[in-house]
């Protein structure tokens, strides 16, 4: 009976469980399948930095490829798990190989809703995803060029900000009334709004995309009420579907995620799974969750190496995520969902820094912080203590940031 | 390229190479050097990547702006020598540079 652990998927959390495992001191062989010809790199950058060109893949990159080969860990990039056979405990790659495992660990990620209206398959329209996805919206990157942008989320909004930076033309465009209804309150929607308004982009709320003009290249999106877009490109930023079909058909529990408990283990004892493609238990919101962050995937991917050896390291965090655009450093602590009050610190309306406190009943469950770090940094320890805030204290200003919860 | 040294909260010492451009952050990330986390990769957005500067280095280094300032004002066990590690780049004339970290970056 061999020891081997293989983790299926090359992104972060994969990467993190590889050099977890070794820190606890796993000596026996491991292997990782990831189906980009990449070894892991961070996938943040991608809608700010990297695609500004500001970095190459040398600064995204998490480790050099020595890192795997010093400690001995196998890799299989390009190399894509079709098939876990529980019974016989092994993976089957595409190309019909079987590989055993003593221990599997699920890093499978997520992937792009894709927008399915006529036209879609047209050349010039792009996701975002991956390094791929990038190099082909670069290629088009050039002052003047038309971008309509169809989603005003972080990865779209990240993205317009981006392109105006380097002199195009842009357009967002919004199924919601607002943008990043998902997420945040209608104070965070609306400045977002007028800052880009204010440096020079379109943002088109309440506007649903019937489909795309063109001959094999997109010319415009059509938003079907008589209104054409005119674009030489178009990114799509709709959201992202968790990688579950692995897991679903082996037979384990999915529910809006694989199932796992706060070790990081699936339904079946042997098999484990971290990062975006988890339903997890999130003590301090007392229910389950499926984040999409890089905070969530390096956490679990820690939790789960050392379950899988036989430590525990209960995940037991509160989620953070952060979002950049024009000068704007954004910083969301927790999860605002269900909020009763959301209190104002700071001028939304005109300034380009505030806070907004999100309460359930009295006690906060979330902040939003755009150019706020003390606001950001507090936060985080009186949302992991539920603390309990006078809403007149937070918006006082005269009141400091490390004082708010006193009196 | 720069020699430097991380020693973890418990002593450990590990010293290695890193080039020029990278940061001392990635320096430590690439090289699975424990005790700093950097979960957002060097957006300074986490301040989970602070170290201690000790004096004589601090002058070869950048002056701190105000979004790693207020960080550090907030994170738990930081005193003036603290740095957020992926604010400073990595040079020649860091050569030699020995830093320490914390024993917990959350």
């Amino acid at each position: 009976m061999g020891k081997d652990i293989i983790i299926v998927g090359g992104g972060q959390a994969a990467a993190q469980a590889a050099q977890s495992l070794r820190a606890e001191g796993f000596t026996g062989p491991i292997r990782i399948f990831g189906d980009e010809p990449h070894a892991p790199y961070q996938r943040p950058p991608l809608s700010k930095k990297f695609l500004a060109k500001e970095i190459g893949f040398d600064r995204v990159e998490l480790k050099p490829e020595s890192f795997y080969t010093d400690n001995d860990i196998a890799t299989h990039w390009g190399t894509r798990i079709t098939e876990i056979d529980r019974k016989g405990k092994r993976v089957l790659t595409a190309d019909g190989q079987a590989y055993d495992y003593a221990k599997l660990l699920l890093a499978t990620g997520s992937r792009v809703r894709e927008i399915n209206v006529p036209g879609f398959e047209m050349d010039g329209i792009y996701y975002l995803r991956n390094i791929a996805d990038v190099e082909a919206i670069q290629s088009h990157f050039k002052e003047g060029a038309r971008l309509v942008v169809v989603g005003g989320g972080y990865i779209g909004l990240e993205v317009a900000a981006v392109a105006k930076k380097h002199g195009m033309d842009v357009t967002v465009l919004e199924a919601a009334e607002r943008v990043m209804a998902r997420v945040v309150d209608p104070i965070v929607s609306h400045f977002y709004e007028r800052v880009h308004r204010e440096e020079g982009v379109k943002i088109e709320t309440g506007v649903t995309v019937a489909g795309f003009e063109g001959e094999s290249h997109v010319t415009a999106v059509d938003s079907g009420e008589g209104k054409l877009y005119p674009a030489d490109f178009v990114v799509v930023g709709i959201g992202i579907i968790p990688n579950t079909e692995l897991a679903v058909e082996c037979g384990l529990d999915v529910q809006n995620g694989i199932v796992v408990d706060e070790n990081c283990r699936t339904s079946d004892p042997d098999i484990f799974a971290a990062g975006d493609c988890t339903s997890h238990p999130n003590g301090i919101y007392g229910h389950r969750l499926r984040l999409e962050s890089v905070h969530n995937a390096i956490e679990q991917g820690k939790t789960a190496a050392a379950a899988m050896v036989g430590e525990e390291k209960p995940y037991n965090q509160v989620p953070w995520f952060w979002s950049d655009q024009y000068d704007l450093k954004l910083q969301i602590v927790g999860l605002s969902a269900g909020y009763t009050q959301a209190v104002v610190r700071g001028d939304p309306e005109n300034g380009r820094s505030f806070a907004v406190f999100y309460l359930k009943d009295d006690t906060v469950i979330a902040v939003d912080a755009v150019n706020r770090a003390p606001e950001f940094m507090m936060s985080k320890q009186l949302v992991h203590k539920k603390a309990t805030l006078d809403p007149a204290r937070i918006a006082d200003e005269s009141i400091k940031v490390k004082e708010i919860a006193q009196g | 390229m720069a020699k430097i040294t991380y020693v973890e909260h418990n002593g450990t010492e590990h010293t290695v190479d890193v080039a020029n451009g990278l940061t001392v952050m990635e320096g430590a990330i690439k090289n699975s050097i424990p005790g700093i986390d950097a979960d957002c990769g060097g957006a300074c957005a986490c301040a989970t990547c602070m170290v201690y500067v000790p004096k004589e280095w601090q002058a070869k280094m950048p002056e701190k702006e105000d979004m790693e300032e207020t960080m550090l004002d907030f994170a738990e066990a930081s005193n003036e020598d603290s740095r957020l590690s992926c604010q400073l780049p990595v040079t020649d004339e860091l050569d030699g540079l020995r830093i320490t970290m914390p024993e917990s970056q959350h």
